[in-house]
């Protein structure tokens, strides 16, 4: 052990589709795995996350996205046209491509992934001006989300050793 | 000499951060100075062993590979 001051993880989490919506729960999870304190802003569409229902139904866009599809092993040469993102339907199909390649790797789901960051006492800010803007009310979002503004996050973030904005 | 044993935590096919997560709940159910054996076949965890112990404290006494599978031997050191 190189230093007995326990070390602090200070998030923010800005996204609230199905791709982005994984970095910062994997940091904070694995953070507090190493006996860390850690904490997560959700400000903006990242709000979502915390929310009782939507957090159920992030999705992922291939629109602007030329990353996705990603190639087949078997055809690298064939690129889909970004504009095929779209057509009806095309959201749905990449937000369950994607949760197929995360089951098929055994990776929790994003709900499943919230309930480790409150097991492992991971403190979760709800942007309050998010709350505001978006008309979310405390009811809506998880309870362990704590509604606070970037005073507060500030304040837990000055004492931070690592932040980071996703 | 290693201490026998304590658990064995089955890693295999699991990605980050669940490896780690699982290594750290099975570090607390074992007596401090027990030695876990932890499999898996990330190669991500080779360095991120690395780096649990050098965050944890907790020993990593032993690492080898076989056929894909690393094979670690974590003792719970507090």
């Amino acid at each position: 052990m190189t230093n007995e001051r326990t070390k602090r993880l200070a998030l923010v989490a800005s996204k609230g589709t199905l791709d982005q919506a994984y970095p910062p729960l994997i940091l904070a999870t694995t953070a507090a795995a190493m006996g860390w304190e850690a904490g997560i802003f959700f400000t903006f569409y990242g709000l979502n996350l915390l929310h009782r229902e939507r957090r159920r139904h992030l999705q992922v866009s291939p629109i602007g996205n030329p990353a996705m599809p990603p190639p087949l092993h078997a055809l690298p040469m064939l690129k889909v046209p970004n504009f095929l993102g779209t057509l009806p339907g095309m959201t749905a199909m990449a937000t369950t491509m994607m949760k197929g390649w995360m089951s098929k790797a055994k990776m929790p789901s994003v709900e499943e992934m919230l309930d480790m960051c409150v097991e492992a006492d991971v403190r979760l800010f709800a942007c309050a001006t998010t709350m505001g803007v978006m008309g979310i009310r405390q009811e809506e979002l998880i309870p362990q989300a704590q509604c606070a503004g970037a005073t507060t996050f500030l304040d837990y973030a000055a004492g931070a050793d690592v932040s980071l904005f996703v | 000499m290693i201490a026998a044993i304590a658990s064995t935590l089955d890693c295999r096919g699991l990605l980050c951060p669940l490896p780690i997560i699982r290594l750290s709940k099975a570090v607390k159910t074992v007596d401090v100075g027990a030695v876990i054996e932890m499999l898996a076949t990330d190669p991500g965890s080779v360095p991120d062993m690395e780096a649990f112990e050098h965050q944890t404290g907790h020993k990593i006494l032993e690492r080898s590979e076989a056929k894909g599978t690393f094979r670690f031997l974590v003792q719970r050191t507090k």
